[in-house]
């Protein structure tokens, strides 16, 4: 057991590359949900591992500015978020984009993070 | 004089069990009703747009009120130099801390969202008086926690002076801020008086002494320790000044309101017409919370009763609950006026008509529930730590 | 499998600046905040060149008419926030939020009646935005006074001190909202001259547009730093008067007659 040979050794490389490809791809595999708009885009408003890591930060950001300043020129709004991750039902109906497995609750029941946006917020796009 | 020694509360008796069992009990149904109220919002609730503040905010104030009293005192003996009251400082300050707890606590949890808690503590409007009483209890909890350690440990005795003095001038500025936040509301016509600060710090004075006679004597009794006569008889009568002081008071807001013409409608509305909030008033402010304590206090027939000193207690605290509530409640109930010379016919926000609150079951539990943290608190902290002289016996020379 | 490559580097010495600069900011925050009612450097954002108001002329205000009230709810979705299953109406009418209404008033000396729409007057000085504890309420450089619902830890402080019984505390959960308008139990709220609006050019509020297509035009509408503006040459032509003149608050919003 202490020592491997080289076929064995090759085999262990080999599972562990192959292990680590298919959890990589797991990570960087795209959250977004089928049916919605953003499916079908190449990008988001940002890179997407952009997004991924400071979406929280943009949208506070732009928050403070919008509520205090007025200013909704920034990219970054919740609303377009919304309107652009959520899917529809099978009868076409939109589904809450933090409801179970979608867009926003998928990475935050895994990451065990609370979003309190949608207390207040519109969690379906507006129909025009 | 002789020496004093201090022992934690005994647990021996059944009585402090059974005592910390019903607080328990009452706690937690406190819990039950913070839940049904938050989980459903304030529509469970009796408050509405018109009165936006109810019971659990009578509650609090009156504890917050009555916990910068309960320090008196302490300061009568560290600052005054009362060698009697000197003995009571260091339950004086555990009551004054319990009681600013349990009122807080009421109050946060009242909040449309106490999760937002952190906010409150890390973002300050400096122009807002509700900032600076963050600040004020905060600070009322160090002062005077540093107080009680001056009092308990030889080695903080050099400090007890000062620090006495610092947590009395600091408790008369929380109930000044306390008093403010109604004094600053120009708005509503029972709250446009300069003479709400001061008024408070005499309540306080008045409430404070009769939640501390109650727990002492409470305290003492649960574990079979005796209260000289002495004693008794001199917070009765400092009782009996802060009563009739609270009363005077009284007068002089109403006399001041009744001299300005814009204020005679508010008057008429506390003194006359108000309903149930009158009747509060003369039979629960002026009669329960006044009168008859006075009458407890000097009449020579009750004058070594014991249970006239207790039952004057409960009753300055009852008048006094009803006096918050006069202003708390009544001061929202009646009208605004919005636009002189015109009567409102409609509107749908109810402009123009005295609001109605009735005040919900859990609403009441809440603010029990306050009241009970406190004496939670006493209780568990006495039980710990060597707050209650062993012996509060006569001293043979005086 | 590179993927995560594109992760941002957050290299040490950044990490360590950044945090000083988090604790930095977390000291001046209070100092911050004060200053947030100024206009942004870059130029985006509202400006103190524009003050926004209204002059409502209660001779217009057509008895029985609530339409600006209905237009109101509309634009902030205010007509989506329900009664809970099994309240008690008369209990609900007081807790629904409302943001404008109509009041009808009798002059006790000539028993003369007028109608008037009563909402937030965008004071100059607001009382609630010296109350609120943590700065939850402010006014923008425009004039416009809000709730920051972010921030609003639900004490209600504003709505003790507001003269006008402006605001409305959010009682229960709120199932749906509208994009413009956020809504969620426990806060604060009332009339922010439908802000979003302006933020977007429409220069009219939802409430004075459906008051003049119903032909009345009793509320007009524009900023009133503006001397070519329809509301100050409606100011200039006729006397009008502030609610509460006598709390010195120089309100945005004026009537005339009443």
């Amino acid at each position: 057991m202490h020592r491997l040979n080289g076929l064995k050794r090759i085999a262990v490389v080999m599972m562990a590359g192959i292990l680590l490809s298919i959890s990589a791809a797991a990570i960087s595999g795209s959250m977004v949900v089928e049916g919605s708009k953003a499916a079908g885009m190449k990008d988001c408003v940002a890179p997407t591992m952009d997004m991924r890591r400071n979406h929280m930060d943009y949208l506070k950001h732009q928050r403070d500015e919008v509520v205090h300043q007025g200013d909704r020129s920034d990219k970054f709004a919740l609303a377009d978020c919304v309107s652009c991750h959520a899917s529809k039902d099978k009868q076409g109906h939109p589904v809450p984009v933090n409801a179970k497995d979608q867009f926003c609750d998928s990475c935050h029941d895994y990451t065990a993070v609370n979003i309190t946006c949608f207390q207040c917020h519109r969690k379906v796009p507006e129909e025009k | 004089m002789e020496k004093i020694n201090y022992r934690e509360l005994g647990c021996e008796s059944p009585r402090f069990w059974t005592g910390m069992g019903v607080m328990a009990f009452l706690i937690l149904l406190a819990l039950v009703a913070v839940y049904h109220m938050e989980h459903n919002g304030h529509y469970v609730t009796g408050m509405t747009n018109q009165v936006v503040w109810g019971l659990p905010h009578v509650f609090a104030i009156f504890l917050i009120v009555a916990a910068s009293g309960a320090l008196n005192v302490a300061s009568i003996g560290s600052v005054f130099g009362g060698p009697m009251y000197k003995p009571l400082g260091r339950f004086s300050s555990i009551l004054a801390v319990a009681l600013l707890a349990g009122g807080l606590m009421v109050l946060v949890l009242d909040l449309g969202r106490p999760d937002r808690l952190i906010i409150a503590m890390t973002k300050y409007n400096f122009k807002s008086i509700f900032a600076w009483n963050i600040y004020l209890y905060t600070g009322f909890f160090v002062i005077v926690g540093l107080y009680m350690w001056a009092m308990i440990d030889r080695k903080g005795s050099k400090m007890y002076r000062p620090l006495g003095i610092t947590a009395f001038l600091w408790r008369l500025a929380l109930t000044t801020g306390t008093g403010s936040i109604f004094g600053f509301l120009v708005a509503r016509e029972a709250y446009d008086a300069a003479v709400m600060a001061p008024m408070f710090i005499i309540m306080s004075f008045s409430y404070g002494l009769a939640f501390f006679i109650i727990t002492l004597m409470a305290a003492y009794w649960w574990d079979d320790r005796h209260i000289g006569d002495l004693r008794i008889a001199k917070l009765r009568k400092l009782l009996g000044v802060f009563v009739a002081a609270v009363l005077y008071f009284a007068l002089v807001y109403h006399l001041t309101n009744l001299y300005i013409t814009q204020h005679h409608g508010i008057e008429s509305f506390v003194l006359l017409e108000g309903g149930v909030y009158t009747k509060m008033f003369w039979i629960g402010q002026v009669l329960i919370g006044g009168i008859i304590p006075l009458f407890l206090i000097y009449s020579p027939a009750f004058s070594t009763s014991r249970f006239a000193i207790l039952a004057a207690s409960f009753m300055v605290l009852l008048g006094g609950f009803f006096q918050v509530y006069i202003i708390v409640i009544g001061g929202q109930a009646f009208p605004m006026t919005m636009f002189p010379g015109k009567e409102v016919i409609e509107s749908s926000f109810f402009d123009g008509v005295v609001s109605s609150y009735i005040p919900t079951v859990s609403e009441a539990m809440l603010g029990v529930g306050g009241i009970v943290v406190a004496m939670t608190i006493v209780a568990v902290v006495a039980r710990m730590f060597p707050m209650l002289p062993d012996s509060l016996e006569d001293p043979d020379n005086i | 499998m590179s993927d995560c490559k594109q992760q941002p580097d957050m290299k040490r010495r950044e990490f360590l600046s950044n945090t000083v600069v988090a604790a930095g900011a977390v000291t001046v925050a209070p100092g911050v905040l004060l200053t947030t009612t100024e206009a942004k450097a870059d130029g985006k954002g509202v400006s103190s060149n524009t003050r926004w108001g209204m002059l409502i002329d209660t001779n217009k205000c057509a008895d029985g008419c609530t339409s600006c009230v209905s237009a109101c709810d509309k634009e902030n979705g205010i007509d989506l926030v329900k009664k809970p299953e099994g309240h008690d109406d008369a209990m609900w009418e007081q807790q629904r939020p409302q943001w404008i209404r109509k009041v009808k008033l009798r002059d006790t000396q000539s028993s003369v009646v007028s109608n008037l729409p009563l909402m937030c007057q965008h004071c100059e000085h607001p009382p609630c935005v010296d109350v609120c504890p943590t700065g939850a309420s402010f006014k923008r450089a425009d004039g416009i006074v809000m709730v920051d619902r972010h921030i609003c830890i639900g004490c209600r402080y504003c709505m003790m001190a507001c003269p006008y019984k402006a605001r409305s505390f959010i009682h229960a959960d709120v199932a749906e909202q509208v994009v413009n308008s956020p809504r969620g139990k426990g806060c604060v709220e009332s009339c922010n001259l439908c802000a979003h609006r302006l933020d977007a050019g429409q220069g009219n509020t939802a409430c004075a547009e459906a008051c003049a297509k119903d032909g009345h035009n009793a509320i007009v509408f524009g900023d009133l730093k503006d001397p070519n503006s329809a509301v100050s040459k409606a100011l200039k032509s006729q006397p009008s008067r502030q609610l509460r003149e006598d709390l010195m608050l120089n309100t945005g919003v004026r009537y005339t007659n009443v």
